[in-house]
């Protein structure tokens, strides 16, 4: 079986930002596909280089971030190196984008209508009649009620989740191949979430998008996502599919954040802790990142150059996995 | 075990009307939002009670209430015995306010980027002329962190460690009890369990009792002792932990349960709830619940079922049994 083009193709991404006391990296070494229809988790951390990731795939890189290195390939056409007008163009085409605060995609000045039919028209060529047909069968595919009422009203006259399901119709409007969800549901309520997220699976499903779900929610990572990227301090710690990297946890971060969650310490009077905090960019140790913090460091994991997935099983960056085959037979 | 909180019928409304002169320009009614209606309930001494629900529901209200930041409407407030609301000694209600302390959600805004750590953890007892030496290097040693840490500005602390410091400031003034809004809701997992951890040690140490507000029910099953869940500012069941966990009698907890996202259900398909939460200015009439419940039957519509007992459990529903 011949393998299919991935819809987005991201190879060794370098993001550096330069500062004062040196250059930082939000972003290191990170690789990762995504296939037609197939939901990408991306958990990890505060400041882990989540939504730069993102950002950078989308060509939304706030100065004096850049991206120093690497190639990023949509349905294998490089476009890490398109700027201004064509990137712009691209995006809109080919690119959907949902932010946590759905206020941040909307205009407030103009009616719902109006955001779609302008977004429909740029990039898809049908006339103002249809554009606006399109826009009503966008909203109702989202699930607002009366679509073809609504659709005049202004971003504010919604609720919090309606207005979530707004930035998903006008993600989505252009039919692009490829959508990146960036703490999509995290302001709402977990009946809303349960509605947004259903309604992603769906649209993933039924047109074949390629979703990046960036979420601190292992919940939501484990119902929508079919793999997950775990990352900390910029590099990806982790990368499988949901349910193995979930319960069978290869890198010893990965296996510390999912025991640290109150449902798996269920009927336990303490929650496992990892011990510290994510250290800062500006301030990593040498080797591996986590191993300040690694009940199974040794003196390899503190020498330099520290594991990659490239390096190590081509599942987890560490140098001494857990969870392995090998292992078990070792322990058994 | 006795209460040392007791909660009668505790209402707030709040007046969201428009300006005077639009109000008469436009013809509109006064529009008057009920976030608390009617809510009674009790906290044993040394347990923690958690309070759930949707945003709006009436959580950080009611907080807000017990701890005197916000004033009922209607209702009484009663901790160790003292009513807060008809106590003419003024020095019982300054002692009472003394044991009761607040930790809200978000450890960035709540403390003050110009003071020391030090001086942020003292100023409770320092506004009331105690003597504070040593106070904020023993309460950081309590909480984690090291007495160094009293010279410290907040921006040099991270997320999990400026929370760690918020406790050690509503520590400060040996308080009996904790109001807690959400207080790891801005913290990744990892730091959560770190200040859980801490939590539930000073509860057994110091013998606190939290009333504990969240809308993360993973975070509720592991603290609580007994939960109420809200809906548009009205408790709709309150029950034990395990009891509510197990056997849920509620339809608005029901779906709670089972809209909440699980670590455990890999690619599970739920029939998402219906609906949205309703307008709070104009709730719905009879059940707030019923335009969004499935088994809804006519006398939801027109009648509020009151509060009953079901064995250990509390419900306000026509039809729970
Ligand atoms: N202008 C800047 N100067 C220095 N560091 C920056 C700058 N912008 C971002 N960073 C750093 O880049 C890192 C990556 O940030 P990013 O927003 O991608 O994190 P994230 O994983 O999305 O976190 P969150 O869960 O909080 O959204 C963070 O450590 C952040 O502090
Ligand atoms: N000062 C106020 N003036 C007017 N309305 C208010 C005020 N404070 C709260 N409300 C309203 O009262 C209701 C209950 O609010 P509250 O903050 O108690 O909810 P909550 O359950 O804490 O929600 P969340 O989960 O979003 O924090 C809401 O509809 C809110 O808009
Ligand atoms: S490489 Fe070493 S320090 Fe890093 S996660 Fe693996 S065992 Fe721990
Ligand atoms: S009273 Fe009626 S509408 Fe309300 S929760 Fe019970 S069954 Fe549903
Ligand atoms: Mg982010
Ligand atoms: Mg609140």
């Amino acid at each position: 079986m011949t393998e299919k083009t991935p819809v987005l193709s991201v190879r060794n991404l370098v993001v550096e930002i330069p500062t004062r006391h040196g250059i930082l990296r939000p972003v290191d070494n990170v690789s990762y596909d995504i296939h037609a229809g197939e939901i990408l988790g991306v958990v990890g951390e505060s400041g882990a280089g989540k939504s730069m990731t993102g950002n950078a795939v989308v060509g939304l890189l706030d100065r004096p971030a850049r991206i120093t290195s690497g190639e990023i390939l949509l349905s294998g056409q490089h476009i890490h190196t398109l700027k201004g007008e064509a990137l712009r163009r691209l995006r809109g085409k080919m690119m959907g984008m949902i932010f946590q605060d759905p206020l941040t995609s909307l205009n407030p000045l103009l009616t719902v209508g109006d955001q779609l039919t302008e977004t429909i028209q740029e990039h898809l060529k049908v006339g103002q009649t249809e554009a606006r047909n399109r826009a009503i069968a966008a909203l109702e595919e989202v699930g607002i009620p009366a679509a073809r009422s609504r659709i005049d009203s202004y971003p504010h006259e919604f609720s919090g989740g309606m207005r979530q399901r707004v930035v998903i119709a006008l993600a989505l409007c252009a039919e692009p191949d490829l959508v990146i969800a960036d703490e999509p549901t995290t302001a709402l309520d977990v009946s809303v979430q349960a509605q947004i997220v259903a309604l992603l699976k769906r649209l993933c499903r039924e047109k074949g998008v390629a979703v990046m779900l960036v979420t601190h929610d292992m919940g939501v990572i484990a119902e929508a996502a079919d793999r997950v990227a775990v990352m900390y301090a910029g590099r990806l710690a982790e990368l499988g599919p949901v349910r193995e990297v979930l319960t069978a946890a290869h890198h010893p971060y990965t296996a510390g954040l999912m025991a640290s969650t109150p449902l798996a310490s269920q009927g336990k009077e303490r929650l496992r802790q990892i011990p510290g905090a994510m250290p800062r960019l500006g301030n990593l140790p040498d080797g591996c990142a986590f191993h300040p913090r690694c009940d199974y460091a040794q003196d390899r994991c503190r020498a330099n150059p520290g594991p990659t997935l490239d390096t190590c099983d081509g599942r987890a960056a560490c140098w001494f996995p857990l969870n392995t085959k090998q292992k078990d037979e070792v322990s058994a | 075990m006795s209460a040392i909180i007791k909660i009668e019928s505790l209402t707030r409304v709040f007046d969201v009307s428009k300006p005077w002169l639009n109000r008469v320009i436009e013809r509109l009614p006064k529009a008057l939002l009920t976030a608390v209606s009617e809510v009674s309930f009790e906290i044993e001494e040394n347990s923690v009670y958690a309070l759930v629900g949707e945003s709006g529901s009436g959580k950080s209200t009611i907080g807000k209430i017990v701890v005197g930041l916000v004033p009922p409407s209607k209702g009484k407030v009663e901790v160790e015995g003292v009513d807060l609301a008809t106590e003419t000694d003024a020095s019982k209600i300054e002692a009472v306010r003394a044991d009761i302390q607040m930790i809200f959600q978000d450890p960035y805004a709540s403390l003050n980027p110009r003071w020391r750590v030090r001086e942020i953890i003292n100023e409770p007892v320092a506004a009331k002329g105690g003597d504070t030496t040593g106070l904020a290097e023993r309460l950081l040693e309590q909480v984690g962190l090291s007495a160094k840490d009293a010279a410290k500005y907040p921006h040099e602390f991270s997320g999990g460690q400026r929370q760690r410091i918020c406790i050690a400031r509503a520590l400060a003034s040996g308080p009996k009890i904790i109001v807690c809004d959400e207080p790891t809701s801005a913290l990744d997992v990892s730091v959560q369990a770190q200040v859980l951890n801490l939590m539930s040690d000073l509860r057994k140490d110091l013998g606190l009792t939290y009333l504990f507000i969240s809308h993360d029910l993973t975070v509720v099953h592991h603290m609580a002792d007994k939960i109420g869940v809200l809906y548009l500012g009205r408790l709709v069941e309150e029950a034990p932990r395990d009891r509510l966990f197990d056997a849920p009698k509620h339809p608005y907890t029901q779906m709670l349960f089972d809209a909440a996202p699980r670590m455990d259900a890999f690619g599970r398909e739920v029939e998402p709830p219906k609906g949205e939460i309703p307008d709070a200015i104009n709730p719905p009439t009879g059940c707030a619940f019923h335009p969004r419940c499935p088994i809804a039957v006519e006398r939801c519509s027109k009648e509020r079922p009151e509060m009953r007992r079901i064995g250990e459990t509390r419900v306000a529903c026509h039809l729970a049994e």
